[in-house]
């Protein structure tokens, strides 16, 4: 089965990537900060957190710095009990 | 000693006149907003002094003075001459916050060519609505937004010219494609200005609607008289100031007081191209002393609720003034800033088709927390009746905030739509379509939209717009979009979507929609919260009544429905 952290990366990857912009996104590049992602499309990532691992994450606890890379989003996760 | 010391008296003394004579300007003389934020303030002697001090998020520093800058918007200008374009194309920034967009606008105005920004973050849709209504000769981008481009660029024959600024490499340029390098521009130390009078076009910038497509507010090149002045009295800004405007140039204060009104005055700015975080942004304004701050409410509460903490990691004590700008700012905030900076944010008021500020808190001026605080001197500002839109001049009561129009930046027409600009002026009044009361003191206070335009952080949002593009997605047979009371952004889209037959609801399908209209329109535009309804409160007309979905939501009273056809 696939690990936590290669799946949100292929789901950002797929979701806030244009098809033909080929810049990279490793698990350490800074989504929120980098502006991959901004604070609204935020909201997006979170529900598909949400969904997929069927977890509710408070609102403080979705911060742009939890959010900020793949590592920190798996990190956030792991406090939900997702590997 | 503040740039405006008694309200009062500049009330009484103030004539726009003077500011004309204060900026050197005669009624008929060449009035051109790039030559006057570089070659002029080079000629009073500041050309040494540091115009831009922008940052990226890796914390990558560049600096251009006030000379350079001349210098750099003279290359682009040439550049952009050179090309073909010619005076009065339209020319679009489609960019992040890099210096090619602030160098850009200059650069496009100096050679006569109206600027256009546009969000970055804008979709394909928003993108081809926008450039269409403008017929843009012209895109200037960076390579990670040209693959939106390249979708579009069937519909868009109009488009002559995509004009990358971060790419290298020839071999990798398709149809249409150019480079723009500004290192590698020769510097041209001269450049024939076009001579631009009062009344020729400058900048547009599109706004949202209740019905209909985005609108394009046009401005001219006059309009530097009021962002000039707004700028040194109503955020206080002096020579030694180091000034950071938080706002995005895709969006009308980003333009206004990120580019126009400050380099009219000669001020350095500094600017972040990174996202929003707390640690980023104090250390930011530690970093480069910043001592005059303009943001946004909705930025202001998410550093409410990040803490104390992190702002005692930091030296803010380089900060002397704060304001804010884009949705109300509430009375919690003020006093928040008051408690951990020190100072109150003084909240401001105007809106696109304004150009500039309206109604200010000023530094000289007492602050009422959650007040919108007085109009400008030079404006006669009112309210007007909701239903007559008769002016009237009663204390606490709710009516449309309307300005007398004649002042300087006061946006020319509607690109396309001069019916629709025509509406906006009754009975001698603009009505800017906001409620407001005034108190006992003079001060205004804010109450709401008087249409059903969504205001989320600062930007206004089309319900129409939203809803056709729902009506794309293959599941939905119907929506409404409202604007939801949120304690972050003031308001965010929520959605409400009748699904076709043979679609069920599920979390999937909420997420598939809102991923479809953050790509579709921006990620601004995407529905925060769907509901799925069996069917939507109609007239019997068929007109969907958003109002009585937007009082459900509110918990307000729902008022009349009488000719409502259905029971939701």
């Amino acid at each position: 089965m696939e690990n936590a952290k290669d799946i949100v990366l292929d789901y950002v990857k797929q979701e806030y990537l244009e098809d033909g912009d080929d810049r990279e996104i490793k698990y350490d590049t800074a989504l929120i900060t980098g502006g991959f992602v901004d604070s609204f499309s935020m909201v997006s990532l979170k529900v598909f957190l949400e969904t997929k691992y069927n977890i509710s994450i408070p609102d403080d606890k979705a911060t742009p710095e939890a959010f900020d890379s793949v590592n920190n989003i798996v990190e956030l996760l792991k406090g939900f009990g997702v590997n | 000693m503040h740039n405006i010391s008694s309200y009062e008296e500049t009330i009484e003394n103030f004539t726009w006149k003077s500011v004309e004579e204060e900026l050197g300007y005669k009624p008929g003389d060449t009035i051109n907003i790039g030559e006057y934020c570089t070659d002029r303030i080079c000629r009073l002697g500041m050309g040494k002094r540091k115009a831009l001090i922008w940052q990226d998020h890796s914390g990558n520093v560049k600096t251009w003075t006030f000379d350079q800058m001349r210098v750099d918007t003279n290359s682009i200008a040439w550049y952009l001459e050179n090309m073909g374009i010619k005076p009065g194309d339209r020319v679009c920034l489609f960019m992040d916050k890099v210096p090619e967009l602030y160098l850009g606008f200059l650069g496009i105005l100096k050679m006569g060519a109206i600027v256009q920004p546009l969000f970055s973050a804008f979709g394909t849709e928003s993108l081809e609505t926008r450039l269409e209504d403008a017929k843009t000769t012209a895109i200037i981008t960076q390579k990670k937004h040209l693959p939106k481009i390249r979708n579009i660029l069937k519909d868009t024959e109009y488009l002559k010219f995509i004009i990358i600024v971060d790419q290298k490499d020839e071999l990798h340029l398709k149809d249409r494609e150019h480079i723009l390098d500004i290192e590698n521009l020769p510097k041209l130390d001269h450049f024939h200005t076009y001579k631009s009078t009062a009344e020729t076009p400058s900048v547009l910038h599109y706004t949202s609607g209740t019905t209909g497509k985005p609108k394009g507010a046009q401005h001219v090149h006059y309009s530097v008289i009021s962002q000039y002045i707004t700028t040194k009295y109503s955020l206080d800004l002096k020579e030694d100031d180091i000034y950071w405007c938080t706002a995005d140039p895709g969006w009308v204060t980003g333009t206004s007081y990120g580019i126009i009104g400050p380099w009219a005055n000669g001020i350095t700015q500094c600017v972040l191209d990174s996202g929003f975080t707390a640690e980023g942004w104090y250390s930011f304004i530690e970093k480069h002393k910043i001592t005059v701050w303009y943001t946004a409410p909705t930025a202001i509460r998410a550093l409410m609720k990040e803490g104390e903490e992190v702002i005692k990691k930091h030296d803010l004590s380089s900060l002397r003034f704060l304001a804010s700008i884009g949705e109300p700012l509430n009375a919690e905030a003020v006093l928040w800033s008051d408690k951990v900076f020190g100072m109150k944010f003084h909240d401001t008021y105007w809106q696109t088709e304004t150009g500039s500020m309206v109604i200010s808190n000023y530094p000289c001026m007492k602050v009422k927390p959650g007040s919108m605080g007085k109009p400008f001197p030079g404006m006669e500002v009112g309210l007007v009746d909701i239903n007559t839109h008769e002016y009237f001049d009663k204390k606490g009561v709710v009516g449309i905030i309307a300005i007398k129009p004649g002042w300087p930046a006061m946006f020319r027409t509607y690109r396309n739509k001069k019916e629709m600009y025509d509406q906006k002026f009754v009975n001698g009044w603009y009505l800017c379509g906001d409620r407001a009361s005034i108190d006992e003191d003079g001060y205004f206070w804010f109450v709401g939209r008087d249409d059903d335009v969504i205001n989320t952080a600062g930007h206004l949002v089309g319900p129409f717009e939203i809803e056709s593009a729902l009506l794309e997605h293959p599941a939905v047979a119907e929506s409404a979009a409202i604007g939801k009371p949120d304690h972050i952004n003031m308001e965010v889209v929520k959605a409400f979507i009748a699904l076709k037959p043979g679609h069920e609801q599920s979390k999937m399908l909420e997420l598939e929609i809102m991923n479809f209209i953050r790509k579709k329109l921006s990620p601004l535009a995407m529905p925060q919260e769907i509901e799925f309804v069996k069917s939507l409160p109609k007239t019997r007309s068929g007109k969907i009544m958003r109002r009585v979905l937007k009082a459900k939501e509110w918990g307000e009273e729902i008022g009349d429905i009488s000719t409502l056809e259905n029971n939701m």
